[in-house]
C-alpha cells in the first residue's frame, strides 16, 4: 500500500496515496475539476488550463492535472479567481471555435458545449474574423474540421500512446496549429476511431455517423462486439430501428476507451441489402420465399422423418451465436435428435489447454491480467490484427507499470516496438523459440502467455510444461478467432465433449468428417458457413441453415431460415479469456428471428420437450448445469463481465490439432460476416498501406 | 537522394554528435543544412531525412511547420530578410520594410519571377543595438538605411 | 569585430579580450588568459567550483535570474546516467544582442565556462544550442572548439588530467520558444521546441531525461572570470544579492546604441546619459523596457532614478531580464509599439496552452484594429482584460512574456489608445453624432 497524504479539497478533508494527482484526488471525492487536456491513462499535458486551482502558498493558479497532492496541501476548486479564470479559458477558446453547433456531430454530447453551460460567460467579446480552414476527409472514416478542433491533443496521444500507430501529429505553430494525419492529406492507420471517440468537441468525426442524426434522437444500446472474441463493449446509437454509431465514449465495458473498426463501424452488415428477411425453401431447385410456418414445418417433418428411420444428422454450430443458443443447439441434437454429430468452426485448442492445466483453475488469465501481468510472452499471433483489445491492454501495461514483453512469431508485430525480445520463427518452431527465452523469462516474477491457434494438440501441453519449469507464476490464454468461439466450447458445441467439457459416451462426428461422409441425411447449419471451406460429399443430404446472408452454405440449402443478428438479440457471449458479458437487443430486422427462437419453433414443430426457449430461462439452466458458469446474475444483469472458469481436471481425449483451423482475420476482415460490412470492405479498398505493425 | 560530398560529410559529423539511440536530435540540423544546398524542404527531401533518421514522415512534417527558418517552397537565391520587431522599429525598420517590398514589387516570403530575390519580414534577429538590421541569406547588415538597402541589393543584382 | 566603440565606463571582465586583434584565435585567448581558470578548476573539487559560483551571486543572465550556483547544485552528484551541459545560445529575446557579441569575438570563453561547468557537475558531453539566424556563429564555433580538441581542451584525457568532454554546435531553425529552456531541449532532441512540464527541472531530468546544466551563453562565460577572481571578489563587482556585471544592449532611441558591460546596479540615468550618450535629438524619453520586450514597460519618469539589477527593477514593478534596454523617446507611438510585441508574441506563440494561443493571436487582432483607429473605449479595456487572463495562466512563461508588456502600455499610455480612436473616428463626417461612437 502506497503512502497517505491528507489533502484538504474544497473544505472537506481527502485522503489518498502519495503521488495522486489533485484531480484525481478530488474526482474520487466526488469533486470535479473541469479539464480538456486531461485524459486518465495517457501522457500529461497541462495544456487546456481549465484545470487550473488555487492551492495555499502557492503563488500562482496551480494544473491540477500534474500537481501531485501533497501532505498538508489545502485546495480551492470553485473560488472566485479559480471560476474567473475557468471562465475566460472558456472565453479563449470560444475565440475562434466555430459556433456551427445546430449541425455540429457532438451538438448535444460536446465537452466544450458543457464547459461553457456551466461555467461560460453569455456574452462573447470577441469580435474579429475568426481563422478558418476547409474540412478535410482523411480516411473513409475519419474527418477533420480543424477551426472546431482545440488542439487537446487528445487524439495525437491516444494514436501514440494507446494505439502505438503514431499516425497523427500537429503541424504549424500558435493558432494556426493544426492536426495532420500521417500522409499529407490522409491517414493510414487502424483505421480505429479513438481519436473521434476521444475528441472533446466535433473536430474529429465519422465517416458513419456524421450529419445523419443528433445524439439526443437516439436510443443508445451498450452491447457485446459482433467480431473477434475479445469481448468489447460497443454502445450502438439507434434511431427507429436504424444502427446509426457505434462507439465507447463511456468506457463502461473491459475495453475501457478501447474499440476498433469492428466494434465502431461494421456493424452496418445488418442493413446488408443482400440480408435475407423471409425464409426460403428450395422449390423446383431454387430457392423460394415461403412462410415461418411453412418454412418450419418443413423442417420439422425432414428432422422428425430421420430421426425416426434412425437416418444421419450432421450439425454445423457457430463460433458467433449465444451461449444460450449454443447449449440450446447441442440439447437439441443430444436429446432431440439423438446424436452427437455436433461441432464447430475451432479456431484455439482450449480443449488442450483445459487438458494441460489439469484443475488448476488460477492459472487461466482475465483480460486485467494482460493490463497488470509483469511480463507477457505472445506466441503465433498477431494481437494488433487479430485480437486488438488484448494488443492495446499490453501496450497500456507496459505504458503504465514498464511490464516486458517476448514475441515469438512468424513476421513482424506491433508489440515488437516495446518488446523486450522478438523471435521469428516459421509454424512449428514455436516451441524451440520459446525455449531460447528460458534464461531470460526465468527472471521474471511471473508470466502470461498468449498462443494463437499454431500451438495445438500435444504442443499445448508441452507448452504448459516449459511454464511449469520456470518456477514463477505463469498464466494463459489460448487465443480463439471469433465472438463466442470460447462459448461454442464451453457450451459443448463438439462431437465428444458436451457442456462444460464432459465427455460423452459416443463421440459423434467432426466438422470435416460430417463434410466427409457420404451418407449424411441432414446436415443442419447454424449460424456457419462450412461451405467456404469444406465440399459436402453427401450428395443427398437436407441442408437447413440459419443464416443471416446467403453465404455459400446457405446458397446450398433446401431450407434457408433468416436469423437476426448478435445486435438484434438478447443472450451472453463468453470471450477468448472467459468474460461472460450481456447482448442487448439495439436494432431489429422485420422477418428475421433470433437463432434460439427459430431453434425453439422446430422444437415445438416436433414436438419435443427441451425447455422454455427464452435467454433469460436458458441462461439460467446454463448456471446450474456448465462447470464455471454459475456466475453472479447481479453483474451480468448490470451490463458487466462475469468471469467463467470452466477448468477441470484432465480431459482424457485424444488430441486432435488437424480441427484447429485459425481464421487469420486482420482488423478489417472477419470470416464470411466481414464481408458483409460496407465499411470493412471500403476500408480495405481504400489505397494506401493500413495497418502497420 | 545524394547531396553534395561536402554536406554529406557534414551529415555524417552532425549525425556522430549525438549519443547512441538519439539520432532524432539531428533531425534540425539536418533539415536546415540540407534546405540550403536543396533550396527548400520539399517531399522528396522531408522523406529522405525521415529515412535517415528512421522516424516517420509525420515527425518530420511536424518539425519543418514549426520552426521558421524551414520553407516548404523555395526561397530566393537571396532572401532577404528585414527585422520590423520594437529596436528595429524605433529605427524605422517598417519604413525599411515597405522600401524593400516596393524596390522589390514582392510582398512578405513572396520571391520575384527571376528567383533572384524573395523578401520576408522576420522577428527580432539579434541586431537590436544596431538597428535596423537586416539579413540577407545568412548575412547581417547593419544600421540599413534605404539607400544602403538599394546599394545592397543592387550589387546582389550584378552578381548574379 | 565589435559593433560598437566600447565606453570608458564600462567593467570589462567578460569583454576583456574583445577589440584584440584575432580575438576568436586560440592563439589570442591563450596568450590572454585564457582557459587559466579551467586549469585551476581542475585543481578545484566539484563542490569548491560550485561553491565559488554560489559566492559570486552569479543570476542566469538569460531573462529568468535564477541563481546559478544553485542551479548547478540540484544536479545529482551521482547519476546512473550520464549528465549534460547544454548552452542557451537561441539569443531571441527582442532588444537583445549580446551573446552575439561574446561568441563571435571570444568563443573560447564560452567554451572555457562550459569546461568548468562540466568540471562542477561531472559531464561528459554538451551541447550549444545556437539559434537558426545565427549561422555564423555556427562556423566561429566549430573553428573555435577545433582548435581547443587540437590543443587538448577537449576530447579524452584532457590535458593529461584524466578529464573527458566533448563539445558540440547544434542549429535551431527559428523559433522564440526555443529560448524557453525545457522548449530547447525538446528541440535539441529534435522535436517541435514547445515547453516540458516542470518539475522535473533539467537539473534532474533534461537533454534525453538525463541531468543537465542548462544555462545561458552570457552566464556560462562569466564563470571563468568567477574562477578566477574567487566568487566573493566577483559579487563585490556588482551590488550585494547581484554580483558581478552584465552585458547591456542600449537599443531604441539613443544616440550611441550598442553592447556595454556595466556592472549590476548601474544607474539608469548614467547608463543613458553617459554610456548611451544621451537621448536622440535631445527628446524626452517616453518609455524604457530593461531587459527585452517581455517585461513590463516603464514611463520614462518611473525608470530615471532606477539602478540596473534585480531587485531595483522589481520594486518598480518590472525585471531586469536579459539586459535588452529597450529605450522609446517623446515621439514614439505607444499603440504600434504595443502591436508590434504583440506580433511577435502572436507569431511565435508554440500553440500547445489556450491562454497562449488564443490570447496573443486575438490581442494581435485587437490591437491592429486599435492601431488603425476602428474600435472603442471597451476595446481598450478588453485589452488590459485579456492580457490579465493570459496572466499567470499559461503554461510557460510565454504567455507573461506577451501580456506583461501589453497590460503595463495598456495602463500606462491609455490616452494614446483613446486620442488615435478620437482622431480616426473625427476623420470620419457624421461620427461625432453617432450613437455608437463611444470615445
Amino acid at each position: 500500500m502506497a503512502d497517505l497524504v491528507n489533502l484538504t479539497i474544497n473544505g472537506r478533508a481527502i485522503q489518498t496515496p502519495a503521488g495522486t494527482l489533485v484531480i484525481d484526488a478530488a474526482k474520487k471525492a466526488g469533486i470535479e475539476i473541469p479539464a480538456f487536456c486531461y485524459y486518465e491513462g495517457y501522457s500529461l499535458q497541462a495544456a487546456c488550463r481549465m484545470c487550473l486551482v488555487e492551492v495555499e502558498k502557492m503563488p500562482k493558479l496551480q494544473a491540477a492535472c500534474t500537481l501531485p497532492a501533497g501532505e498538508g496541501m489545502v485546495v480551492r476548486t470553485e473560488s472566485e479567481p479559480v471560476v474567473k479564470t475557468r471562465k475566460s479559458m472558456l472565453e479563449f477558446l470560444l475565440a475562434n471555435h466555430p459556433l456551427d453547433c445546430p449541425v455540429c456531430d457532438k451538438g448535444g454530447e460536446c465537452e466544450l458545449q458543457d464547459m461553457s453551460f456551466r461555467y461560460g460567460v453569455g456574452e462573447s467579446r470577441f469580435t474579429e474574423m475568426k481563422h478558418h480552414v476547409d474540412e478535410k476527409q482523411w480516411s473513409p472514416v475519419v474527418f477533420y474540421d480543424g477551426p472546431r478542433c482545440i488542439l487537446c491533443y487528445r487524439c495525437v496521444r491516444v494514436c501514440n500512446e494507446g494505439m502505438g500507430v503514431s499516425a497523427l501529429g500537429v503541424i504549424n505553430r500558435g493558432e494556426q496549429s493544426l492536426i495532420t494525419p500521417n500522409f499529407e492529406d490522409h491517414l493510414e492507420c487502424d483505421e480505429c476511431g479513438m481519436c473521434i471517440d476521444i475528441c472533446p468537441v466535433g473536430a474529429l468525426t465519422s465517416g458513419t455517423y456524421r450529419y445523419r442524426t443528433r445524439p439526443w434522437e437516439m436510443k443508445h444500446t451498450g452491447t457485446i462486439c459482433a467480431f473477434c472474441s475479445d469481448g468489447c463493449k460497443t454502445t450502438l446509437g439507434t434511431r427507429g430501428h436504424e444502427i446509426i454509431r457505434g462507439n465507447n465514449r463511456d468506457r463502461s465495458g473491459i475495453n475501457g476507451e478501447f474499440l476498433c473498426m469492428k466494434g465502431r463501424y461494421a456493424f452496418d452488415f445488418i442493413e446488408h441489402p443482400e440480408r435475407l428477411t423471409s425464409p426460403l425453401m428450395k422449390v423446383n431447385g431454387k430457392l423460394e420465399p415461403v412462410s415461418w410456418a411453412k418454412a418450419l414445418e418443413a423442417v420439422a417433418r425432414k428432422f422428425t422423418e430421420v430421426k425416426t428411420r434412425g437416418g444421419r444428422f450432421g450439425i454445423a454450430a457457430s463460433t458467433k451465436t449465444t451461449n444460450e443458443e449454443n447449449y440450446y443447439l447441442q440439447k437439441f441434437a443430444r436429446q432431440g435428435l439423438g446424436t452427437n454429430n455436433i461441432d464447430h468452426h475451432r479456431s484455439g485448442d482450449v480443449v488442450a489447454l483445459i487438458d494441460a492445466l489439469n484443475g488448476r483453475a488460477d492459472a487461466l488469465a482475465t483480460m486485467q491480467d494482460v493490463y497488470t501481468m509483469t511480463a507477457s510472452l505472445v506466441i503465433a499471433s498477431d494481437l494488433a490484427q487479430e485480437h486488438p483489445l488484448i494488443a492495446f491492454q499490453l501496450r497500456a501495461n507496459n505504458r503504465h507499470h514498464q511490464s516486458n514483453t517476448y514475441t515469438v512469431t512468424k513476421g513482424p508485430v506491433r508489440e515488437d516496438k516495446y518488446a523486450a525480445a522478438s523471435i521469428r520463427c516459421e509454424e512449428g518452431g514455436e516451441l524451440e523459440a520459446v525455449a531460447g527465452l528460458r534464461e531470460q523469462l526465468s527472471k521474471e516474477k511471473e508470466l502470461l502467455v498468449i498462443f494463437g491457434g499454431a500451438i495445438k494438440g500435444e504442443a499445448v501441453g508441452k507448452l504448459v510444461a516449459f511454464g511449469d519449469s520456470l518456477g514463477i507464476p505463469v498464466k494463459y490464454i489460448c487465443l480463439v478467432d471469433y465472438s463466442n468461439s470460447r462459448g461454442a466450447m464451453d457450451m459443448g458445441l463438439l462431437p465428444d465433449l458436451g457442456p462444460g467439457y464432459e465427455p460423452v459416451d459416443q463421440p459423434g462426428m467432426t466438422l470435416p468428417g460430417m463434410m466427409a461422409a457420404s451418407d449424411l441425411d441432414v446436415l443442419w447449419v447454424v449460424g456457419s458457413n462450412p461451405l467456404a471451406r469444406y465440399e459436402l460429399a453427401s450428395p443427398g443430404a437436407f441442408v437447413v441453415v440459419q443464416e443471416m446472408f446467403l453465404t455459400e452454405t446457405a446458397a446450398r440449402a433446401d431450407i434457408v431460415l433468416p436469423a437476426s443478428a448478435a445486435y438484434e438479440k438478447a443472450g451472453t457471449l463468453t470471450n477468448v479469456t472467459g468474460e461472460c458479458q450481456k447482448l442487448h437487443a439495439a436494432g431489429r430486422t422485420m422477418g428475421a428471428k433470433p437463432d434460439l427462437e427459430i431453434l425453439g419453433l422446430i422444437a415445438r414443430e416436433m414436438g419435443l420437450n427441451l425447455g422454455i426457449w427464452s435467454s433469460s430461462n436458458v441462461f439460467e439452466e446454463i448456471r446450474k448445469s456448465v462447470r464455471g458458469y454459475n456466475i453472479p446474475l447481479p453483474i451480468i444483469a448490470t451490463g458487466q463481465a462475469a468471469q467463467t472458469n470452466p477448468v477441470k481436471g484432465g480431459v482424457p481425449l485424444r488430441p486432435r490439432p488437424d480441427l484447429i483451423q485459425p481464421a487469420g482475420n486482420t482488423l478489417f476482415t472477419s470470416g464470411s460476416l466481414g464481408r458483409y460490412s460496407k465499411k470493412l470492405t471500403s476500408v480495405i479498398e481504400y489505397p494506401g498501406q493500413l495497418y502497420r505493425p | 537522394m545524394t547531396f553534395s560530398p561536402e554536406l554529406e560529410a557534414k551529415l555524417e559529423k552532425l549525425m556522430n554528435s549525438y549519443p547512441p539511440g538519439r539520432k532524432k536530435s539531428a533531425l534540425i540540423p539536418m533539415l536546415m543544412f540540407t534546405q540550403d544546398e536543396v533550396g527548400s524542404i520539399t517531399q522528396e527531401l522531408v522523406e529522405e531525412v525521415a529515412r535517415r533518421i528512421g522516424i516517420p514522415t509525420v515527425q518530420v512534417d511536424e518539425v519543418v511547420t514549426y520552426y521558421s527558418m524551414l520553407h516548404r517552397k523555395p526561397m530566393g537565391k537571396h532572401h532577404i530578410q528585414v527585422c520590423t520587431n520594437i529596436s528595429c522599429l524605433l529605427w524605422n525598420g517598417d519604413e525599411l520594410y515597405e522600401h524593400a517590398r516596393e524596390k522589390l514589387g514582392i510582398g512578405h516570403k513572396e520571391v520575384t519571377a527571376d528567383g533572384m530575390f524573395s523578401l520576408e519580414e522576420v522577428e527580432c534577429m539579434g541586431a537590436c543595438s544596431w538597428a535596423p538590421a537586416i539579413q540577407v541569406n545568412y548575412d547581417f547588415h547593419h544600421h540599413v538605411t534605404k539607400e544602403k538597402l538599394d546599394q545592397i541589393i543592387d550589387s546582389l543584382r550584378k552578381l548574379r | 569585430m565589435l559593433f560598437n566603440d566600447p565606453s570608458p565606463l564600462e567593467v570589462k571582465i567578460l569583454t576583456r579580450r574583445l577589440g584584440l586583434p584575432n580575438s576568436a584565435s586560440i592563439e589570442t585567448n591563450l596568450a590572454n588568459g585564457g582557459y587559466k581558470s579551467f586549469e585551476k578548476a581542475l585543481e578545484m573539487t566539484q563542490d569548491q567550483i560550485i561553491q565559488e559560483v554560489k559566492d559570486s551571486n552569479l543570476r542566469g543572465r538569460g531573462g529568468a535570474g535564477f541563481p546559478t550556483g544553485m542551479k548547478w547544485g540540484f544536479v545529482p552528484r551521482q547519476s546512473p546516467k550520464p549528465k549534460y551541459i547544454v548552452v542557451n545560445a537561441d539569443e531571441s529575446e527582442p532588444g537583445t544582442c549580446k551573446d552575439r557579441v561574446l561568441i563571435e569575438n571570444d568563443p573560447h570563453l564560452l567554451i572555457e565556462g562550459c569546461l568548468i561547468a562540466a568540471q562542477a557537475v561531472g559531464a561528459k558531453a554538451g551541447y550549444i544550442y545556437v539559434r537558426g539566424e545565427y549561422r555564423y556563429l555556427i562556423g566561429i564555433l566549430d573553428k573555435a572548439i577545433g582548435e581547443a580538441y587540437a590543443r587538448g581542451y577537449l576530447g579524452k584525457n584532457i590535458l593529461g588530467r584524466g578529464v573527458d568532454f566533448d563539445l558540440y554546435t547544434h542549429t535551431g531553425a527559428g523559433a522564440y520558444e526555443c529560448g524557453e529552456e525545457s522548449a530547447l531541449l525538446e528541440s535539441l532532441e529534435g522535436k517541435r521546441g514547445q515547453p516540458r512540464i516542470r518539475p522535473p527541472f533539467p537539473a534532474v531530468a533534461g537533454l534525453y531525461q538525463c541531468p543537465t546544466v542548462l544555462n545561458n551563453v552570457e552566464t556560462y562565460c562569466a564563470v571563468p572570470s568567477i574562477i578566477e577572481m574567487g566568487g566573493k571578489a566577483w559579487a563585490a563587482l556588482g551590488i550585494p544579492k547581484a554580483g558581478g556585471t552584465k552585458l547591456t544592449c542600449l537599443t531604441g532611441h539613443v544616440n550611441r546604441t550598442g553592447v556595454y558591460e556595466l556592472p549590476l546596479g548601474f544607474p539608469v540615468e548614467k547608463m543613458i546619459n553617459e554610456v548611451g550618450g544621451g537621448i536622440r535629438g535631445g527628446k524626452k524619453m517616453k518609455a524604457f523596457i530593461p531587459g527585452g520586450s517581455s517585461c513590463p514597460v516603464l514611463t520614462g519618469e518611473e525608470a530615471w532614478p532606477l539602478t540596473m539589477d534585480y531587485d531595483s527593477m522589481a520594486k518598480a514593478g518590472t525585471m531586469l531580464g536579459s539586459g535588452g534596454v529597450i529605450i522609446m523617446d517623446e515621439d514614439t507611438d505607444m499603440v504600434k509599439a504595443a502591436l508590434r510585441i504583440m506580433h511577435f508574441y502572436a507569431h511565435e506563440s508554440c500553440g500547445w496552452c489556450i491562454p497562449c494561443r488564443e490570447g496573443t493571436a486575438w490581442l494581435k487582432k485587437l490591437l491592429t484594429r486599435l492601431n488603425e483607429g476602428v474600435g472603442t473605449a471597451k476595446d481598450v479595456d478588453l485589452v488590459g482584460d485579456l492580457a490579465d487572463n493570459m496572466l499567470g495562466k499559461t503554461f510557460c512563461p510565454l504567455g507573461d512574456a506577451a501580456a506583461l508588456p501589453t497590460a503595463s502600455i495598456v495602463r500606462k499610455f491609455r490616452h494614446e489608445f483613446e486620442a488615435k480612436l478620437a482622431r480616426a473616428q473625427a476623420a470620419v463626417p457624421g461620427m461625432a453624432n453617432n450613437p455608437f461612437a463611444i470615445v
